[in-house]
């Protein structure tokens, strides 16, 4: 069952262009929460029933989808070739649009192992702010023709177009994976991903939490057994579950009220001196913090670390979910939606206060 | 809002512009004298070629601000160039207009061994960084073949790729930072020393943005560990055709090679008679593939990748048996365009990329359109990542014969675009494939990038009039090339 509502979306902003009217674009809504939260007054343009997968060819390593398909049919048919989304988005509530996902570019536990949702994306069929329909990219692996609007529209929560489909790099799946457990603390956890990270193994994902460190191996039967020779620790009994409880937020860590903070570091990062607590994931490069520390501590502190740090479940605007952008980089965000949308009708004040 | 920059150039007289430059450069860093200026003439793409007015070569990040800041205030055309390297006329220089050499910008400036990760000056050149980051058994993965000269600027600018990217991604997948300078001479910090940075995805946009966007003053790189084992299987075929299905076939097992390329009989011979590399020469084609990986995991995927190769038609099999054979087998394909060049006056480097399943058929038609040009074309490439390169063979002191070079060129782009591919996988646009860039973009799509390119450059004249054609030229070249009874650009009036 598919449908395409491509024509109805232009007409409809269109309309929005030239009214001045601005629409907010929902795929399923599992991603609502993330992000500026927007008035919610505004029209709701909707992509759900925009679906429907429109090629799929196992040996091109790509599907291409409409952009309200459910990232669980994408896998289905994935899953009937033996092939899988390598960065495993996200799916809160177990639901998740093709078109939120790349909007979103939230990428799962496997990241820094198999690239990220931006590396995968390989084209886009948008609509602009202009009521115009573009496609940028395509099909193949390399493409260098035009700037690459593909992946400036990963994470651009809808501000810069609306995706109609999108074409993702998908992969083999690996024929052997096994999840091993040692009993280490935060800082012993570092020292050893310090010290794998220096070797080429069939690792595929790492996190810490409560004084256990896992580590996710994937690859064929000789590169799993070879990894786990020289890393050791007991096997994960539930080891599937737990990576994509992880990946979901519904491990009990995430079960909390505090505000949840996610900072992306530089990975061999210390400790960080925040109160709360914290589940170390992608092998150092993404903290997972509990805390009720001020959001400028909490920042200044990712910057010193080169990274950033986004409020992850904002309750309201009082804190800017996002992390500022140095005042040079935001005017260049700023021109650049103009590029786009000049009239400002795609989800105004999603992503920051400015537009 | 979108002003037609002025794209003349500077108005003044040479020593003028050269006198402005020179007050904020050291002595030897500003040329104005022609038999200086000649060695800019033109990068990797000789048959394009422009004298600059001036070229500047500053030393530090301040330099090349002042430089920005005097070009704009005189509002000259600045173009960037590595080292010079590329191939499609990105950093051919504007004849009134400043060349702006980022050579002398060779610092390392730092290994960061615990998050695996070097931040180098723009001119470092690429295998310099797999050579600084040896001693922690560390490497920088994309290789492109001119990785002994080209610049990691360049590199970000263009996007490059090497024989490794189908296993570990173009230059976009393998940086994580970069300091670029707008035209109006601000410095960004684009990026992060951590896996994503907030906002708009701007190191993406900056890669492969050919000069056009901002000037890369800083590079950090990811680094990754070097492989345990690495193993080089080298499959000859009877049939062109079968080693190209059996790419897909490759892929379809479920097994990704560290490298897949492939080259033609021509190319083979040519690489034969310049390198003796062992290759066999009455092949139609062969297939280099490289797996890497622990020892026991490369075993075992070479025996899989054996199987799929005999299946798909390979006539003989070769696995290097140690180091030295394995260099060899790579050493033919690494000097295949310098080979060609032995047997060839000229070349011209066409870069489309298909899905690998187009392989066979578009090989097939390449080969068509050699025979009705009578110009000689010669296949090697990245046949895993479906991204040819066909060098087609011509001699420039035969009249007329680059022009029939291009249109073959062009029509091989059409024929890859019409494949569901794209005109350039790894090269750019620069200034060679704007008329390609017709076929593949309509004009709110090129006016969209050109919107993209005001958003950081108002001024539009940084690598002014590259990478992406203006509507009247779409128009001009779409008025000869009407497919399909449609006339492209219908919306551009003819003149
Ligand atoms: C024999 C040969 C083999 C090649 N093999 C490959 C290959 O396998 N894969 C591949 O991808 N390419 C290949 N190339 C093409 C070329 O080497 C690459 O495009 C390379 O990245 C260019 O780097 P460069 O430093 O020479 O850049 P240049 O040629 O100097 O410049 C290229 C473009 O980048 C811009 N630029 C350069 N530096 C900067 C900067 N600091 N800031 C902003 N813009 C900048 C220029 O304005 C220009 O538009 C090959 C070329 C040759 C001659």
């Amino acid at each position: 069952m598919s449908s395409d509502l491509s024509t109805q979306f232009i007409e409809q902003l269109e309309h929005c262009f030239d009214n001045k009217k601005a629409v907010k674009i929902c795929g399923h809504g599992s991603k609502k929460f993330y992000g500026r939260q927007v008035d919610s007054s505004l029209e709701t343009l909707d992509t759900k029933n925009h679906q429907g997968i429109i090629s799929y060819q196992p040996t091109e390593l790509v599907i291409t989808a409409k952009s309200g398909t459910s990232i669980s049919d994408i896998k289905t048919a994935l899953d009937e070739k033996n092939q899988m989304l390598a960065f495993e988005p996200p799916q809160f509530n177990n639901q998740g649009s093709i078109g939120g996902m790349v909007a979103c570019g939230l990428s799962g536990p496997s990241r820094p192992f198999a690239g990220s949702v931006r590396d995968a994306v390989l084209g886009v069929t948008c609509i602009n702010g202009k009521a115009e329909k573009l496609v940028y990219g395509g099909q193949v692996m390399k493409n260098v023709a035009g700037y690459d609007i593909s992946r400036l529209m990963t994470g651009s929560m809808g501000t810069l177009g609306l995706l109609l489909d999108v074409s993702i790099k998908v992969m083999p799946k690996p024929e052997h994976e096994i999840t091993i457990v040692l009993e280490q603390n935060t800082e012993q956890a570092l020292k050893t991903w310090h010290k794998l990270g220096n070797q080429a193994l069939a690792i595929s994902a790492s996190c810490q939490l409560n004084e256990k460190l896992y580590i996710r191996l994937s690859g064929n039967n000789a590169a799993v057994k070879h990894a786990q020779s020289i890393i050791g620790g007991t096997e994960h009994e539930k080891g599937t579950q737990f990576w994509q409880q992880l990946r979901d937020h519904e491990l009990a860590f995430f079960n909390d009220s505090r505000p949840l903070w996610r900072l992306s570091l530089a990975p061999a990062t210390m400790i960080l001196n925040l109160a709360g607590d914290t589940l170390t994931d992608w092998a150092g490069a993404q903290r997972w913090i509990k805390t009720d520390e001020p959001a400028d501590i909490i920042r200044q502190l990712s910057e010193s670390h080169g990274g950033h740090a986004t409020l992850f479940n904002p309750i309201d605007n009082s804190i800017e979910p996002f992390h500022p952008l140095a005042s040079g980089v935001a005017s260049i965000h700023k021109q650049l939606k103009q590029a786009f949308d000049p009239v400002g009708i795609l989800n105004p004040l999603r992503m920051t206060s400015n537009y | 809002m979108q002003q037609q920059p002025d794209t003349s150039g500077y108005h003044g007289d040479r020593e003028a512009l050269a006198s402005a430059l020179q007050s904020v450069l050291p002595k030897d860093a500003v040329l104005s004298q022609a038999e200086t200026l000649k060695a800019y003439e033109c990068d990797g793409l000789s048959a394009y070629r422009s004298t600059p007015y001036v070229v500047v070569l500053p030393e530090t990040i301040e330099q090349v601000q002042q430089v920005l800041q005097i070009c704009k205030r005189l509002k000259t055309p600045v173009v960037a160039r590595g080292a010079g390297t590329g191939l499609s006329g990105g950093a051919l220089p504007h004849k009134r207009g400043v060349l702006l050499s980022l050579a002398k910008f060779t610092r390392i400036i730092d290994v960061d061994k615990a998050n695996r990760c070097a931040s180098v000056e723009p001119g470092v050149r690429n295998l310099a960084i797999s050579e600084a980051a040896k001693p922690y058994g560390l490497y920088y993965a994309p290789d492109p073949s001119s990785q002994i000269a080209c610049s990691i600027g360049g590199n970000v600018a263009e996007n490059s790729g090497g024989v490794h990217c189908l296993k570990y991604g173009l230059t976009v997948h393998n940086i994580q930072q970069i300091k670029m300078l707008t035209f109006d001479g601000e410095l960004h910090t684009i990026g992060g020393s951590g896996l994503d940075a907030a906002g708009y995805d701007l190191l993406a946009l900056m890669t492969g943005s050919e000069g056009l966007l901002g000037i890369i003053v800083e590079v950090t790189v990811k680094l990754l560990p070097r492989p345990d084992t690495v193993q080089v299987l080298l499959a000859s075929f009877d049939d062109i055709a079968d080693a190209g299905n059996s790419v897909a076939n490759v892929i379809a097992e479920g097994i990704i090679p560290a490298g897949l390329e492939l080259m033609d009989n021509a190319a083979i011979r040519a690489a034969e008679d310049f390198i003796h590399a062992g290759y066999p020469i009455d092949a139609a084609a062969v297939l280099i593939c490289e797996i890497d990986g622990p020892y026991d995991d490369v075993n075992e995927q070479v025996k899989r990748v054996s199987k799929v190769l005999k299946s798909s038609g390979a006539k003989e099999i070769r696995v290097a048996s140690d180091d030295a054979e394995r260099q060899k087998m790579w050493a033919g394909r690494k000097a295949a365009f310098p080979a060609v060049g032995r047997i060839s006056p000229d070349y011209y480097c066409m870069d489309g990329t298909i899905p690998r399943h187009q392989l066979a058929a578009v090989l097939t038609r390449i080969t068509e359109l050699s025979n009705e040009y009578g110009l000689r074309v010669v296949n090697v490439f990245h046949a895993g990542d479906g991204n040819l390169h066909p060098l087609i063979l011509y001699d420039a002191n035969i009249e007329n014969e680059l022009a029939r070079t291009e249109e073959l060129g062009e029509k091989i782009l059409k024929a890859c675009v019409d494949a569901g591919g794209t005109i350039t996988g790894e090269h750019g646009v620069g200034v060679e494939k704007l008329n390609a860039m017709c076929l593949q973009f309509n004009s709110a799509e090129l006016q969209q990038l050109h919107a993209v390119k005001y958003a950081f450059d108002p001024d539009g004249l940084l690598n002014p009039g590259k990478a992406v054609p203006s509507l009247h030229r779409c128009a001009e070249f779409g008025a000869m090339h009407v497919h399909h009874g449609e006339i492209a650009f219908p919306e551009i009036e003819r003149f």
